[in-house]
């Protein structure tokens, strides 16, 4: 009997442990999936910079032109570099040597410095230190993603190249700032001058269609199954199995659906945020729609009766006083349909917004990515210095999520105290 | 000319007659010795949608035809453009884009030049009727209401017709999406059943899409065999389900009858995160984290695994899985009666025993449920395979080698410019569609179960 009894016991706290354990697990993986990605993420949002002295030689400038802004334009900034870089390391000679040099700097330099002179023309003929953006595999070694000490072969940058950067850190002309380019520029192939806002501004305007067309229509559709619609009829039974079906079908066939229908039959031009807003829309109307359906019947019914026995009539109870109280809740669901379609890729893989596409979006047919789909690019591209921007970019995407779920929360606790 | 110019114009003008109305109106409506139907507001309301409403579907009808028509119109009047190109779509597309941009897109053949020529001028004409018509229409239709309003007028009553229908309109919208999906997918498909023998499809076991470019390339015919395919898909989510279902069943037992009420509010929002992140985070995670770890791993004992392993994309889905498996498993479980477990408990069972024996066979319906809606989400789950899992079809039932997925291949098929007539990319629509059936089939079975679960208790 004792034994017995110590069997059970043993059992049982074994089946806790069990249990016990697996929640653990789970928290476990929560917590290596954020910090693993906080991890990789973190250096992407600072970017390092070195000190040129950028040498603006009137003669490479002006080519014998006139000092005008069609010349400037057309000038070549290429070898103002070049020049500059030479100037600080006149030891180095030799093609390799020389070319070593040269890629130190980020491949935007040119347009920089470019962009210095138009501004103030006066610079031409004259010599300062400027700040340029390094190139990402000496971006990579000065935030020490990539390591200095494994054998040269190894490594990317090699002895000699390593051999100039450490006579530039001597100096005092490598350092690291806050990395705007991540927050201003579009894509680009080269990681040190690739940007989110790009892809920002095209999840922006495509959540914007979405919002205009799954918030409309998605509370009316609520309010009239949940209020007007007769509760046993075919055609409402038939509108009810079919909202449910499409909260379970996976979003990729939403993209078939984007694809064939918008693109194939209605010529719509891919690549654009409108036709990703539409896709988008008919993707969160199911949740919207259940969301506002529970929103709704959590209305207490004494408001509506009240209502109607003061004279009103039904259309006047629903909106006047049962909508407003529903709204709370609606937002709710609205803002938790939205984070959903801001997180989502695959239906925008479908209808072409999976592209290289360097020009920010000024407008809803511009042709754009999406937060998602540019982490999908980013993570897709070989360079390491593309792994951190990866990272960035889901940082960026969950800190957009958090607010939105903070928002959904607020608006919830605010209905949870007015009942 | 363009649309937006026309929707600000119409609602500019329904301003006015919503105003227009209301001045009307008020005048009985002050007059203290009449009784008016309706208030002020409902013969305002009734003239503002009698201009919007029809106009608003006016510019929809016209601007999804139009440009058809004149198109059409082009080509049969001028018979040189047929022989030009062979195909309808090339030919349109040659004038929209010469018209567009007339300066970059220099078309090399004058009678293009002359079409596009042709599309502005009609475009334009038919711009300007269609501003006429909205005007008229929005004109003739405020004029009626205007004149019909009075105090014996039922505005309101009308209006409220009106709005329900409105509404009513409106939650059709769910059904013509699926009307619309079913259709896209089923159309396609079919086109894409007439190359590729539906048998072959489904019991082919090769797949290689690619079509030559050329008639007489060395491999020409694209293998459409789907068999690789399914079983990559099904060996993923097996290991998802493998990792999800206990982690996610155990701690929902766990929460919902041994942890404390505290413990239970701070877990339960902290595992519902892992169901909101998007899975593009998931994807980062198996491809460029778990993936090395597990090559690495790998390495160490001597196992050769695969960079893109099944392994890697199922692990990370079954994280992704966890949170579904168990909040519905957490609902099914508090829904099992408390007389159930008092009367084991009272009669001497352990709690684990009274889980074991009672709550988890009373609960096993539902559970079930929960777990057939978790594998459609594993086998319609998109990012994370396309990240983590290969690219090439390889049927095997090694975890550790790349294996590809029935999405990954719509994806792959359908990235980039495509055309509609090859069979490499309707093979994605025809795809779609057993994906569309098998998930719509496991959760039409799944919702049924639960459903019929939850009337047995109530």
């Amino acid at each position: 009997m004792d034994k017995n009894l110590k069997k059970r016991s043993v059992a049982e706290k074994k089946f806790r442990f069990y249990g016990l354990l697996s929640v653990l697990i789970a928290l476990s993986l929560l917590a290596i999936l954020f910090i693993s990605i906080i991890h990789e993420g973190t250096t992407a949002f600072i970017e390092t910079k070195i000190k040129i002295n950028a040498d603006f030689d009137e003669k490479i400038i002006l080519n014998s032109g006139r000092k005008n802004i069609e010349t400037i334009q057309k000038a070549d900034f290429n070898k103002i570099t070049k020049k500059s870089l030479s100037n600080m390391f006149p030891s180095v000679s030799g093609r390799s040597n020389t070319k070593d040099l040269y890629s130190l700097v980020s491949s935007s330099t040119p347009f920089q410095l470019k962009k210095m002179v138009l501004k103030d023309p006066n610079l031409i003929g004259k010599k300062i230190d400027v700040w340029v953006l390094a190139d990402d595999d000496i971006d990579m070694i000065v935030k020490g993603n990539s390591k200095r000490d494994i054998p040269e072969e190894n490594r990317r940058v090699k002895n000699f190249k390593l051999s100039l950067l450490e006579k530039l850190e001597k100096d005092k002309r490598v350092d690291t700032f806050f990395n705007n380019t991540l927050f201003t520029k579009g894509d680009s192939r080269d990681p040190e001058q690739a940007g989110i806002l790009g892809a920002l501004l095209g999840s922006f305007f495509a959540l914007i269609i979405t919002l205009a067309l799954a918030f409309p229509l998605g509370i009316t559709t609520a309010i009239y199954l949940e209020k007007f619609a007769a509760k046993s009829n075919r055609f409402i039974e038939f509108i009810e199995v079919n909202i449910n079906n499409l909260a379970a079908v996976p979003s990729i066939i939403f993209g078939l659906l984007g694809l064939s229908i918008f693109l194939n039959f209605f010529g719509m031009p891919r690549s654009i945020p409108v036709v990703g807003g539409l896709v988008l829309a008919v993707m969160t109307l199911p949740t919207i729609i259940i969301a506002s359906r529970v929103a709704i019947k959590s209305v207490p019914p004494s408001i509506e009766e009240a209502a109607l026995g003061l004279g009103a009539s039904k259309t006047q109870a629903v909106l006047h006083h049962v909508v407003p109280n529903a709204m709370p809740g609606m937002l709710t669901g609205t803002i938790i349909g939205m984070a959903r379609a801001l997180g989502e890729s695959a239906p925008l893989l479908m209808i072409g917004m999976v592209a290289f596409i360097v020009d920010i979006p000024e407008g809803f047919t511009d042709p754009a990515t999406a937060l998602p789909i540019q982490i999908y690019l980013w993570s897709d591209t070989p360079e390491r210095g593309f792994v951190e921007k990866t990272a960035a970019g889901i940082i960026v995407l969950l800190v957009f999520l958090m607010i939105m779920n903070a928002l959904a929360i607020y608006f919830r606790k605010k209905l949870e105290k007015k009942n | 000319m363009t649309y937006i110019n026309l929707v600000i114009l119409v609602l500019l003008l329904s301003t006015c007659t919503y105003y227009m109305g209301l001045k009307k109106s008020l005048v009985f409506a002050n007059d203290k010795r009449k009784t008016s139907h309706s208030l002020p507001a409902h013969h305002a309301t009734l003239c503002l949608m009698w201009a919007i409403i029809p106009s608003i579907l006016i510019i929809l009808i016209w601007s999804s035809v139009e440009e058809k028509i004149i198109l059409s119109s082009i080509i049969s009047n001028i018979p040189e453009l047929s022989n030009l190109r062979s195909s309808y779509d090339l030919l349109t597309s040659d004038i929209i884009n010469s018209s567009l941009n007339s300066e970059i897109y220099k078309s090399a053949n004058p009678v293009v030049q002359e079409a596009s020529n042709k599309f502005l001028s009609m475009q334009e004409s038919s711009r300007k009727l269609l501003y006429i018509i909205i005007i008229s229409v929005i004109g003739i239709g405020t004029g009626i209401n205007y004149k019909r309003i009075s105090p014996t007028l039922k505005a309101r009553t009308k209006v409220e017709t009106i709005t329900k229908y409105l509404l009513l309109a409106s939650s059709t919208i769910a059904i013509l999406v699926t009307i619309g999906i079913i259709l896209s997918v089923i159309f396609e498909a079919n086109r894409f059943f007439t190359t590729v023998p539906i048998t072959e499809f489904l019991f082919g076991t090769h797949w290689s899409p690619q079509i030559p470019i050329r008639e007489d390339q060395v491999g020409s015919s694209g293998a459409f065999g789907t068999v690789p395919l399914f079983a990559g898909t099904f060996l993923i989510a097996l290991i998802a389900m493998v990792i999800a279902g206990p982690i996610g069943l155990m701690s929902a037992i766990y929460l919902s009858e041994y942890a404390s009420k505290n413990i239970r509010d701070i877990v339960k929002p902290l595992l519902e995160i892992l169901a909101g992140i998007p899975t593009v985070v998931y994807g980062f995670f198996a491809a460029l984290i778990v993936a090395p770890l597990l090559r690495d791993f790998g390495n160490n004992f001597g196992i050769d695994i695969a960079s893109e392993s099944a392994l890697a994309a199922g692990l990370v889905m079954g994280i992704m899985i966890i949170p579904f498996v168990s909040s519905i498993s957490d609902d099914v479980i508090t829904a099992v009666p408390q007389n159930l477990k008092d009367g084991s408990l009272g009669c001497g069972a352990t709690r684990s025993e009274t889980i074991k024996r009672v709550v988890l066979p009373a609960a096993l319906p539902g559970i079930i449920g929960g777990l057939l809606l978790a594998i459609s989400r594993a086998i319609g789950e998109t990012m994370i395979v396309v990240m983590a899992a290969g690219m090439s079809a390889n049927l095997t039932a090694n975890p550790f080698e790349a294996v590809t997925t029935v999405t990954v291949q719509i994806v792959v098929l359908l990235i980039g410019d495509q055309e509609f007539d090859s069979p490499k990319t309707l093979a994605a629509f025809a795809l779609g569609l057993v994906l569309f059936v098998v998930t719509l089939i496991l959760n039409y079975i799944a919702l049924h179960i639960v459903k019929k679960y939850r009337e047995q208790y109530e």
